[in-house]
């Protein structure tokens, strides 16, 4: 991985020869690869190549189904209020799923607003860790919703359900329902496939603003979208991981012949 | 060989006969529905006035009346639907969100379905035999207390919610089955444990369909005769139970449960007396049974219609 | 984000691990709500047994003669243990009630399914189940009063009609009776069918319209018109799923209690003629609770041996209604 060392940022994220498998189906084979802080990485690939399988496992979504199993390490660099890093082994058995969800929020490839209000849907991960002060809510919300630039389109109708709003905005409340609970990691899966292109740019936007407070991770289709928005970008292909650089590097001198034959439109 | 066009003719004839037949045998079954309605309107409608409501009942046809009957079958109501819908709900949910699929989860699974077909005489006989005689033999001598189940309102409250636990099981869990698993995904996201996307999410947005099913049953169990009857309801009750801490003729005042341990009589089995007595010009019971049917009726429709109207709602409602 | 003193991140880890205890707690007692229903089965067998068990081993009763006596009269001094008689009742008033429910419904299950618009299926189908919300009390008083008396002049212009054809085909054959009591399970039938339509249309039409569209666009295309579209393909391709709506319906109506007791007449009849006046084995329990009978009984106990028979008779057909219904759900 040679072009990583020279970045000044610290690690917040690493895999380590991670495998996971469905039942005996080995989705994601020994990949290894940094995370670095505020940045944003995007996984691409061709369908079935194991990255949203990948993505899912930072937040262990995978726990809610039977028969799933990770194998190796996926380390995050916990920061605690006092500055101090704590690792924690995402997947170990002994390491809260709950715990982690907490700490890294994820976004999905279809909005996914819950039926009540706007303003509950950005409070309810707050409500969750014990927040409970209307005040204290109000402030966090407001505060979130800006983060996902969507205040101002919605402050007059905080009351009102969320799925009064079209489909982009409710992507953005999504994002600020994740963004809420000030986590350590964002995890993006293809948040954008279900919109039409206006909202897309406006995601992409505000995913640009993101980086500069939280870590991301992206997985996209889209490879117009990978380059535009990602710093690092990881290529995988039926379960490997091909190449992990720079996302310049990756596009316009790919290290392996396979990332330029995907990159340059020639299969996926 | 017929030429197209006879082909042709002959299909739409057919088509437009069978569709005339749908038609006709659908109107001939609501036709029935409206003939056993206007029927009993002709003959009870009369009837029902607020003497019937407010008497109990009596050897002289015209002074008889569903007091007894009514307050009964509102208490035993009472009885099944705080002990079903919970049960229920709750055992939906288990099955739903928490049973992994493995021999036990499918043997409840098997069980509840044979159980929504039992006859609901079966479920007479079970609460006869366990709930009346086998709990006085188990527990009768130790402690009075719960010795006494015996004929009541309890014992008739628990067979209804026997009889109704599969319907609101089933229901609780199409409710839970129509949410996208995105809903759920989306809260565990967040850090919430499965019980606070159970009651956060799950229970909140799945109310509609299950309340449809609860009602449905409610419905069926408020016109059951036959279990009633089999664990020995009166027909023949001229008092109502004691009201919570209401006194006695002797002074004493009662507790506030003394009322599940009453014997009871319940309005379909009240208008079952009366549609088996004989009746005469000058001692019409059939008059009275009409006019509790109306009322039967009157509360099952009405039910049954404000569950279709939730169901349609829900589902024009809800898109995810 | 320049926000609060504590991170909720924080908080969030002494929450995920105070949540646990409580979590199990719960997921505990929605278990044993879950198993609640597997006690109701088992209270349902041990009650019929341990009641039925000492009435097959008193002296005057075997389950030989139980089964083969063609009489049934626990309640009189000379005492008869066949439930046969029971049994046929059960099986007429039925069969009475299928010959109704099924071809109505599935008529006008073909019809939702095929030929009403979304609408008009929205609308009836609900409306047309009300059929089996009405209280089956209600129904028997129905029965007597509309139904029963509405068939004697029918039926005694059928029988004479009858009577008059065996007279000139068989002169000596006895003709039938041509007087149709008020109490018979023939009218107890009819009406019992028609509250079980809503089961055969309802189910039947569900099953007919998770026929893929594909089959009917394959039949369509090749210029086939509704009813035989309908007919030849829908029908087929839904029949499991038609006759579980069917085998479910046979179980209603052997279970159902309060129109036949109201309906059929009481007394236990083994004939051939389902216009006679008859009893069926829900009616005998209804019967016989009515009255006092003392716990531990003779008569007491034929009840649940009356019970246990129809509790064998549904459990089987129901058994074979969820086998169907598997596996028309495995078709698609």
């Amino acid at each position: 991985m040679p072009d990583t060392q020279i970045d000044t940022r610290p690690l917040k994220a690493e895999v380590k020869n991670f495998s996971f498998f469905y039942g005996s189906f080995q989705a994601v084979k020994n990949v290894s690869a940094p995370f670095r802080e505020k940045a944003v990485t995007a996984i691409i690939g061709p369908s079935g190549c194991g990255k949203t399988t990948l993505l899912r496992c930072f937040n262990r979504m995978h726990d809610l189904y039977p028969g799933n199993r990770y194998a190796g390490e996926m380390i995050l660099h916990s920061r605690s209020p006092d500055g101090s890093v704590r690792p924690l082994n995402i997947v170990h058995p002994s390491t809260s799923p709950i715990e982690m969800r907490m700490r890294i929020s994820m976004v999905f490839q279809k909005p996914n607003p819950f039926p009540k209000s706007i303003f509950e849907n950005v409070a309810y991960g707050l409500r969750l860790r014990g927040v409970g002060s209307r005040s204290e809510l109000s402030g966090r919300v407001e505060t979130a919703l800006r983060g996902a630039a969507l205040w101002d389109e919605v402050k007059d109708r905080l009351p009102q359900n969320a799925y009064g709003l079209s489909g982009g905005q409710q992507q953005r409340l999504c994002i600020a329902r994740a963004l809420a609970v000030e986590p350590e990691m964002v995890l993006f899966d293809e948040p954008t496939s279900a919109l039409d292109p206006i909202a897309t740019s406006k995601i992409e936007e505000l995913i640009d603003d993101l980086r500069e407070r939280v870590t991301i991770l992206i997985v996209t289709h889209n490879m117009q979208q990978a380059a535009r928005v990602s710093d690092y970008t990881a290529f995988m292909y039926l379960g490997e991981l091909v190449e992990y650089d720079r996302t310049a590097k990756v596009f316009q001198n790919p290290g392996k012949p396979l990332t330029e034959q995907y990159i340059s439109g020639r299969f996926g | 060989m017929l030429s197209t066009e006879q082909v042709i003719r002959r299909g739409q004839m057919r088509d437009r006969v069978f569709s005339i037949l749908g038609v006709a045998l659908t109107i001939l079954c609501l036709g029935v529905l409206a003939i056993l309605l206007v029927n009993l309107c002709r003959e009870g409608l009369a009837r029902i006035d607020w003497q019937f409501l407010t008497t109990f009942p009596s050897r002289r046809a015209a002074k008889a009346g569903i007091f007894s009957a009514w307050v009964g079958s509102a208490l035993v109501m009472l009885v099944t639907g705080l002990t079903a819908i919970p049960l229920g709900v709750a055992a939906g949910v288990y099955l739903e969100e928490y049973g992994r699929r493995n021999w036990f989860t499918s043997l409840i699974e098997i069980n509840i379905a044979n159980l929504a077909g039992v006859p609901s005489i079966i479920y007479g006989l079970m609460a006869l035999g366990l709930l009346i005689y086998k709990w006085e033999d188990w527990f009768g001598d130790k402690t009075d207390s719960i010795a006494g189940l015996g004929q009541s309102i309890i014992t008739g409250g628990l067979t209804l919610a026997f009889l109704i636990l599969p319907i609101v099981i089933v229901a609780t869990r199409e409710a839970l089955r129509a949410i996208p698993q995105h809903m759920r995904e989306a809260a565990y996201a967040l850090g919430a444990s499965r019980w606070q996307v159970v009651k956060d999410h799950l229970l909140p947005y799945s109310t509609g369909g299950i309340s449809t099913g609860v009602i449905i049953a409610l419905s069926r169990a408020i016109g059951e005769t036959a279990p009633l009857v089999t664990i020995g309801a009166l027909t023949y009750i001229a008092f109502l139970p004691p009201a919570p801490f209401s006194h006695t003729e002797s002074g004493q005042m009662v507790g506030p449960f003394a009322w599940l341990s009453s014997p009871f009589t319940v309005l379909p089995i009240q208008m079952f007396n009366w549609v088996s007595r004989p009746s005469s010009d000058d001692n019409n019971f059939a008059v009275n049974a009409a006019a509790a049917g109306i009322i039967l009726m009157l509360v099952t429709l009405t039910m049954n219609t404000v569950a279709i109207v939730i169901r349609a709602r829900v589902r024009k409602k809800v898109k995810w | 984000m320049t926000q609060a003193a504590i991170s909720p991140k924080e908080l969030s880890v002494q929450a995920a691990t105070r949540l646990r205890p409580i979590e199990r707690t719960i997921e505990f007692g929605l278990l044993l709500a879950a198993i609640f229903s597997v006690f109701i089965t088992a209270g349902i067998v041990y009650v019929l047994f341990s009641e039925a068990v000492p009435f097959f081993r008193h002296p005057d009763v075997s389950v030989w003669k139980f089964l083969t006596d063609t009489e049934w009269t626990p309640l009189f001094s000379v005492k008869h243990f066949g439930i046969m008689p029971l049994v046929v009742g059960t099986l007429w008033t039925t069969v009475i009630a299928l010959l109704v429910a099924m071809p109505v419904g599935t008529i006008i299950a073909i019809w939702l399914s095929e030929f009403a618009n979304a609408k008009v299926r929205e609308i009836i189908k609900p409306v047309l189940e009300l059929l089996s919300a009405v209280p089956t009390v209600v129904y028997g008083y129905f029965a007597i009063t509309v139904v029963a008396p509405a068939m004697q002049p029918v039926y005694t212009w059928l029988a004479e009609a009858i009577n008059s054809v065996l007279a000139t085909v068989a002169p000596g054959a006895s003709p039938i009776a041509t007087e149709l009591p008020l109490f018979n399970m023939l009218s107890a039938g009819i009406v019992m069918g028609i509250m079980i339509v809503p089961y055969v249309s309802s189910l039947s039409e569900d099953a007919m319209r998770s026929v893929p569209m594909l089959l009917r666009e394959g039949s369509y295309g090749m210029g086939a018109n509704r009813l035989t579209t309908a007919v030849r393909v829908v029908f087929p391709a839904a029949l499991s799923g038609i006759a579980a709506s069917y085998i479910l319906a046979i179980s209603r109506a052997v279970g159902e209690t309060m129109i036949v007791a109201i309906a059929a007449g009481q007394q236990p009849n083994l004939t051939a003629n389902p216009a006679e006046g008859g009893a069926t084995i829900t009616a005998y329990i209804v019967q016989v609770s009515m009255g006092d009978l003392p716990h531990g009984s003779l008569e007491y106990q034929t009840i649940f041996a009356a019970g246990i028979t129809l509790f064998f008779m549904t459990l089987a057909f129901n058994l074979m209604g969820a086998w169907l219904r598997k596996r028309y759900r495995q078709a698609y």
